[in-house]
């Protein structure tokens, strides 16, 4: 496709889609959400079919349920803004450009399950987006005050460990803890943050519930594909050349488009949902969708063209999962050195190359035993990368 | 302020509770740069628990440094992204500028500069934090100019 057919593609997909970056008044739709009742919200939220866009794709509208039907004193919702996927930025751009609609989502949240206390969980990495967030906040806090409404909202700063974007890690190290996830069940939605029940979504996740809330679900449903349903925010980078990297798009598309879209052509892998993902390499571009019923995203697109090295990336990841594995658990505290010994092994000719379906095996050993989902999706890559670029990891 | 003010202040301003245990271990290595054994020690009294407690949770989050720091903290993206725009030559830019490696400290103190994973500015890479500022899209020279604004 030639730059100015791509160029006008690209502007007729973000006519199409446009929920997350529309600017909008938020004062009434406060008033509008306020009048609600919580019962109404949730059935909105089902109707819209929205899922979790923090990567694991729960349905939102069953987790609001879940914590609306525990009985306790008290109840948390926390926005989870610990962005350490590799590849993703799409949730510092929406709090730096809409913290207005994330705040809101936050409180329709905890009207219907019942909190009066909601946290973000901001990385550490991101403390200069702490100045206007904080000010967003506290007007947010008085306003909703003067309302009469009880909920507030307090930020709390990350210190840089990848982990503690698991939800339950998350909520330790709010707890003040080690951020070491803990086993599920029970989930956060039963005992979460002090043993309370609590609903920890992703930043993206909470404006599309405020959008739904305040437009009706139609305008959510009408987009993508009944697996899959409305849109998400992208990050692309890597091998693309389009300056801008954030697009809402419509979920469902193939990467053969995605990729037609957003590069010159000359792609032979997309790393799809970070290093935590899976790599598709260009031979299944056209039969691969992106969304739940084919490969999932937390929004992360990195396109790799022929000149790269399959195995650097590999390795990189590797070295980033072996770095930022906790260490509780034996199958991702050993299995991640051992994938990375393994690969260096193999390619300078230590081991034989069918060495690497022993690791293949372990990495699946690792997807069943691992205690959460770092050491888990850490066999992802692997077994993608191994699968498909086998002779780069050789030679 | 003196170490000891500064904890318990901080231990005032968020409260005597475990669960602020970490916004006062953030509020030290904001002032000091990092959590010295003496510090560690300080706030595990002013919090009613174990100094080792302490010493666990600090040695888990990768900001809360133990080891002293210098004076203004680079911290560099070395995720394959930003390596694939050229990040090793920026490195190296900075590296002959402060003449010490990645890792390391500057003998006056005044800069450590350090790896880090993805920032979250990999459409603009490659990336670096100094302190709290983010920089992007640095070449050789952007990077070093970047560096050069703390001397
Ligand atoms: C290692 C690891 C890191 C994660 N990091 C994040 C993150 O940075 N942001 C996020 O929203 N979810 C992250 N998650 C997913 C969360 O555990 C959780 O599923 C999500 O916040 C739920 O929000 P949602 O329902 O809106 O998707 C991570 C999961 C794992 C296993
Ligand atoms: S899988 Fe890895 S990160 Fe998760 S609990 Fe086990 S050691 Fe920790
Ligand atoms: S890869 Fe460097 S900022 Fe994301």
């Amino acid at each position: 496709m030639d730059s100015s057919t791509r160029e006008r593609r690209i502007a007729e997909h973000k006519k199409r889609v446009n929920l997350i970056f529309k600017k909008c008044v938020w004062d009434d739709f406060l008033d509008r959400a306020l009048e609600m009742s919580p019962e109404d919200m949730l059935e909105k939220v089902k109707e819209s079919g929205l899922r979790g866009r923090g990567g694991a794709g729960f349905p939102t509208w069953l987790k609001w349920k879940f914590a609306r039907e525990a009985e306790a004193d008290e109840k948390y919702v926390i926005c989870n803004a610990d962005e350490g996927e590799p590849g993703t930025f799409k949730d510092r751009a929406i709090l730096q450009e809409q913290a207005g609609k994330v705040l809101p989502g936050m409180l329709v949240c905890a009207k219907v399950i019942g909190a009066e206390k909601g946290f973000i969980y901001l990385r550490g990495e991101y403390a200069y987006l702490l100045p206007a967030l904080s000010q967003e906040v506290e007007n947010f806090n008085e306003k909703i005050r003067e309302k009469g409404e009880r909920f507030s909202i307090e930020i709390k700063l990350g210190s840089g460990a990848y982990v503690c974007g698991e939800e339950t890690a998350l909520i330790e190290s709010l707890e003040g803890n080690r951020g070491e996830p803990r086993n599920k069940p029970p989930f956060p939605v039963s005992e979460g943050y002090l043993g309370k029940p609590t609903v920890v979504h992703n930043v993206e996740t909470l404006v599309y519930a405020s959008i739904i809330i305040s437009e009706g679900p139609e305008c959510f449903k009408s987009l993508g594909t009944s697996d899959s349903a409305g849109a998400k925010v992208f990050c692309i980078s890597g091998d693309t050349d389009l300056d801008e990297g954030i697009y809402e798009l419509e979920m469902g598309m193939t990467i053969k488009e995605f990729v037609e879209l957003f590069s010159d052509g000359d792609i032979k892998a997309v790393q799809v949902g970070g290093a935590s993902g899976h790599c598709v390499p260009r031979k299944k571009f056209a039969d691969t969708i992106i969304g739940f019923e084919g490969v999932p995203t937390g929004g992360s697109m990195v396109l790799f063209n022929s000149s790269r090295s399959m195995y650097n990336v590999l390795h990189n990841y590797l070295e980033f999962f072996e770095e930022e594995s906790c260490g509780q658990c034996t199958p991702c505290r050993i299995g991640c050195q051992q994938l990375l010994k393994g690969i260096e092994a193999v390619k300078s000719g230590e081991k034989p190359s069918e060495y690497l379906d022993d690791l293949v095996k372990l990495a699946g050993m690792m997807k069943i035993s691992a205690k959460c989902g770092l050491g888990q999706s850490a066999a992802n890559p692997f077994i993608s990368i191994v699968e498909h670029f086998r002779e780069e990891i050789m030679y | 302020m003196s170490p000891e003010d500064l904890i318990s202040r901080s231990a005032e301003k968020h409260g005597r509770e475990r669960k602020n245990l970490i916004p006062i271990l953030q509020d030290i290595v904001r002032e000091n740069s990092y959590l010295s054994e003496e510090a560690m020690v300080s706030v595990a009294r002013e919090l009613d628990i174990s100094p080792a407690e302490v010493y666990g949770v600090a040695t888990f989050y990768s900001f809360l440094d133990t080891k002293p720091l210098g004076k203004n903290i680079i911290r560099i993206c070395k995720t394959i992204i930003c390596y694939m725009h050229g990040q090793d030559e920026v490195i190296r830019a900075i590296e002959d500028r402060l003449k010490i490696k990645l890792g390391e400290t500057t003998p006056d103190g005044e800069f450590s500069f350090l790896p880090t994973n993805c920032i979250g500015h990999c459409h603009k890479g490659p990336a670096m934090l100094i302190n709290d500022r983010v920089y992007s899209s640095l070449t050789p020279e952007t990077a070093v100019r970047a560096v050069e604004e703390y001397i």
